[in-house]
């Protein structure tokens, strides 16, 4: 593989690259997708190829093609460097690289207790019929009761080598069993839903037994039969308690995005958008109450964006972003980390496959559970809650262009009352503004409830591109929030 | 390079088939060029140009079956991918849903969606684009960014069962932000079509700075229902998102907005206002579709909705047969019908009322409804007596397009558009500029 990689990088150097990269890589990925007592789809794909990048006289450059062979390497790193040329005129300001260490013979694999890719087809699909059956049994249903089910596993294996003498092998893997089940009232006309709460994690197959998707179903059924019949929420300001399953995406969304530096900057203006975290609030800006503490960490256990070095060969490491409520980091790539005058990257480059460009993508970035060690539960929480909603599971998401106001939907709405939780309600979301939202925040749970949540399909870039980042975190109460009804008559 | 010629991809399929052990099989051949130039902050930031060709291997063996992809195209690598794809389906239980392949069909040429210039343009074609942006927005103090794409792909289908068929489509778009130096302005421009040659991109960034300066400064009103003026890209965005939703088999389940209370769907009833139209048709030509659909079915014009009333909705092979129906192909795009006003005609009709540019972050908030919510975002502006009266800050909306749908006083003619998260990119879009009554907002945003 170094003897095809050094192909590229010495004919991008002969064609006047001052910097080239070149990442070969294989993608598999595979889904089982069932419903009822049907599996409707079993697919394994899988893409291989490499993608160079080049810098020349101050322009970026890249090109990929899906066949490995010498000339045809050659000739996509020699039209990575006419794609860089072809910049000159529009290359205002000439991009520049912070330094990064060597790594010449690196390696790095996600630790896994079993690859999902050798488990059977026959293994996984039983599973999921049982899942079904678990939740289309339960009794009490107005009328039918459907359950979708799916397994998606991925398997990155790449090789990176750049003109700064580093080479570097890793595999990633990643899993992710699911289910939605769907309870209809024939006679109102009205269905209701529920997601199991798992989310994908940086685990192997061993994830199936501890997501316990066939403990989770009957519950699951009997909510979404229970939301026919739940209270349509009052809106107002209420007290929230947010659980992990619900709460990783609101971190997400809320602080993972607008600390990224290149939405700082202003080179996704066109697509994502900026940020409200502008750089002279650096150091400053009280971004959440002083009990907040957030970090990024590409090194975190079963991370999904947990990896040795990222796409560009920095090491990966973590860092703050929030400490004590005050903003004090960004996520960074080698080019914007020069722009800011940074030192160095903290590892934050990725591309979700061969023929698309690495840029900044999100790591890891999870709330701090309580200091001390006294053991904090989401019931401790609602405990001091008097007229609130608890809410669990990720459900709608949206938030403006340069991440202040936020709604969020879920899975599982529980009415508080007087510190305790006294039935199920519907129709809630909430609407926020993201330093209102984080400095209301009075409670956090501890180390104990700590819980990890992420998605596969964190989009950004363009053309688009899509990244797999998860988000730690525990339990946490937000003061005075404001709960809406969202239902409607059509 | 060149696209692979439907000869070439024949002969490749035959291939392939002829490896098969299955009772039957499918496969699918796709490849081509995707380029690209990305700017911001004024100045280039990456670009790239990409070849791929990948194959997918569909086997039945009786009521199983399993997929495959690769793109690995050696005889090894193809042999591999219809033994994966034959693996899969002998492990797997029986699906007694599944259908055969489709026999053979006879599609119209291979489309009217494919430019060759649009394929083959190189960087500089970019490069100029981007500066006809970027100069003008520097010359003003405002700040640029944005993206300039081309590509040329084709698709190509073959079974066991003797059909065969070729598609190919190409897409050019230019898409550019240009905010203010001081953050308190932003406008947007957008064009997209199958042709590089109706990119205008001087007129495109001419319209981002006219919306940036338009912008500044914008004041704060109070959130609620109000008369909106949604340009194309807005209108765009929530049609589409609904019409990803008329799914026949959803619906006689009960799980639609489109469910009967009671039982049943609602095709013939009239559910929007008398003017809406909306159907898919392959041959439109100011947003042209692929010949045939993902399982080979000729791509039709289908009309979904007609004078208001719900015509048809897609049906799987398996649901028609099931239902007595037929099968709907498709969709190749998704248009909307306009009408013969212009947006100031619009504006000069409104006595008070909220112009908007485009629409951001649209998610589904409720099924039951299809209750969206989402931002205005790059140019949003009070209407007061027929007259743009200020910039305002931006809102947060949630509301229904089936509300929208029946709340129509005033159209213009439909255009191909670029909707936000780039739809409009995959499967074409088309949609009018909307005058609509009691519009949602239930927030403001500080963003800008």
């Amino acid at each position: 593989m170094k003897d095809l990689a050094d192909v590229a990088l010495n004919a991008a150097k002969a064609k006047g690259a001052s910097y080239a990269d070149i990442r070969i890589s294989r993608f598999l990925n595979q889904f089982v997708v069932t419903r009822e007592q049907r599996v409707q789809n079993v697919t394994n794909t899988e893409t291989f190829g490499f993608g160079v990048r080049v810098l020349v006289d101050g322009a970026w450059g890249f090109a990929a093609s899906s066949r490995l062979e010498k000339e045809e390497i050659a000739r996509v790193a020699e039209r990575a460097v006419s794609v860089a040329r072809a910049n000159k005129t529009i290359q205002k300001t000439p991009i520049t690289l912070v330094p990064v260490e060597r790594y010449p013979d690196a390696k790095y694999n996600t630790p896994v207790k079993q690859d999902p890719f050798t488990v059977s087809l026959s293994e996984k699909a039983d599973y999921l019929l049982k899942v079904n059956d678990a939740a289309t049994k339960v009794k009490g249903a107005p009328g039918p009761m459907f359950v979708n089910s799916i397994m998606f596993f991925t398997k990155e294996e790449k090789y990176f080598a750049s003109t700064e003498g580093s080479y570097i092998e890793q595999t990633l893997i990643r899993s992710w069993p699911s289910f939605t089940v769907t309870s209809v009232n024939t006679k109102t006309g009205r269905f209701e839903q529920r997601n199991s709460l798992g989310t994908p994690v940086g685990k192997g197959y061993e994830v199936v037994a501890e997501y316990d998707l066939l403990g989770e179903a009957p519950r699951a059924a009997e909510q979404a039969i229970q939301k026919h019949t739940a209270k349509p929420v009052e809106p107002g300001y209420k007290d929230l308690v947010l659980h992990p399953t619900h709460l990783w995406l609101t971190v997400h969304e809320s602080v993972g995005h607008p600390t990224e530096l290149d939405r700082v900057l202003g080179f996704e203006a066109n697509y994502a958008g900026t940020s409200f975290a502008t750089r002279e609030k650096l150091g400053k800006f009280q971004y959440g109450s002083k009990i907040v503490n957030i970090k990024a960490d590409k090194t975190q256990a079963n991370g999904l964006a947990t990896c040795g070095w990222d796409d560009e060969g920095v090491k990966t490491t973590e860092w703050d972003i929030i400490r004590d409520g005050v903003l004090v980091g960004y996520q960074t790539v080698r080019d914007n980390a020069a722009v800011i005058g940074l030192e160095r990257s903290n590892g934050a480059s990725y591309a979700d496959s061969w023929r698309s460009v690495q840029f900044q993508r999100m790591p890891n970035v999870s709330l701090q559970p309580a200091k001390g060690n006294q053991k904090i539960s989401a019931d401790d929480l609602i405990a001091d809650v008097k007229d609130g909603v608890y809410i669990e599971g990720d459900g709608s998401f949206s938030i403006d262009q340069q991440r202040y106001n936020f709604q969020f939907g879920g899975q599982v709405f529980w009415e508080i009352k007087n510190g305790k939780k006294v039935g199920l309600l519907r129709d809630v979301a909430y609407q926020s503004r993201t330093p209102d939202f984080w400095n209301a925040c009075d409670g956090l749970g501890s180390r104990e409830f700590y819980m990890l949540g992420g998605s596969y399909f964190d989009g950004k870039g363009e053309p688009g591109q899509i990244n797999a980042v998860s988000h730690g975190c525990p339990p946490a109460r937000f003061r005075r929030i404001n709960v809406i009804n969202t239902g409607r008559k059509i | 390079m060149a696209l692979i010629s439907a000869k070439e991809a024949e002969e490749l399929l035959q291939k392939v088939l002829a490896l098969s052990k299955s009772d039957e099989l499918e496969a699918t051949l796709q490849g081509g060029r995707t380029a690209w130039t990305r700017f911001g902050v004024n100045s280039a930031s990456t670009s790239g140009d990409t070849e791929d060709l990948s194959l997918v291997v569909n086997s039945h063996f009786g009521q199983r079956s399993g997929v495959a992809t690769t793109n690995t195209l050696d005889p090894q690598g193809m042999e591999r991918v219809v033994r994966a794809a034959e693996e899969i389906a002998r492990l797997r239980p029986e699906d007694p849903e599944q259908m055969p392949f489709i026999g053979k069909q006879k599609y119209e040429g291979t489309g009217n969606a494919f430019d060759e210039a649009t394929h083959m343009a190189g960087a500089d074609v970019r490069a100029r684009g981007i500066a006809a942006t970027i100069e003008p927005a520097r010359a003003k103090n405002l700040v640029a960014a944005g993206l300039y794409d081309n590509r040329g792909g084709f698709t190509a289908i073959a079974n066991t069962r003797g059909n065969f068929g070729y598609t190919r489509s190409s897409l050019a778009s230019f898409t550019t932000t240009v905010r203010t130096a001081d953050g308190t302005g932003s406008g947007w421009g957008s064009a997209m079509s199958h042709r590089i040659a109706d990119i205008n991109a001087q007129a495109v960034g001419a319209r981002a700075v006219e919306k940036a300066e338009l912008s500044k400064n914008p004041v704060a009103i109070e959130p609620g229902n109000y008369t909106v003026i949604l340009e194309p890209n807005a209108v765009g965005d929530l049609v589409s998102f609904m019409l990803f939703f008329f799914d026949a088999r959803q619906a006689d389940e009960g799980r639609s907005f489109l469910s009967k209370q009671g039982g049943g769907n609602r095709v013939g009833e009239k559910f929007f206002g008398d003017q809406v139209n909306l159907y898919t048709d392959p041959n439109y030509a100011a947003g042209p579709g692929d010949v045939f659909d993902n399982e080979g079915l000729p791509n039709t014009r289908l009309d979904f909705v007609r004078a208001g009333v719900v015509k048809t909705m897609n049906y799987s092979r398996f649901w028609a047969r099931k239902q007595d129906k037929q099968p709907t192909p498709g969709p190749a795009n998704l248009i909307m019908d306009g009408g013969t006003s212009s947006i100031e005609d619009m504006i000069k009709s409104t006595e008070r009322g909220i112009l908007v540019t485009r629409l951001w972050y649209i998610r589904l908030v409720d099924p039951q409804t299809v209750l969206l919510t989402g931002l205005t975002r790059d140019g949003t502006f009070l209407i007061e007596k027929g007259r743009l009266k200020s910039a305002i800050k931006n809102f947060r909306f949630n509301e229904t397009p089936v509300k929208m749908l029946n709340n129509i006083e005033m159209m213009s003619p439909s255009v191909r558009i670029t909707g936000s998260e780039r739809v409009g990119e995959q499967l074409p879009v088309l949609a009018p500029a909307l005058k609509v009554r009691d519009f949602a907002f239930t927030s403001l945003s500080d963003a800008v």
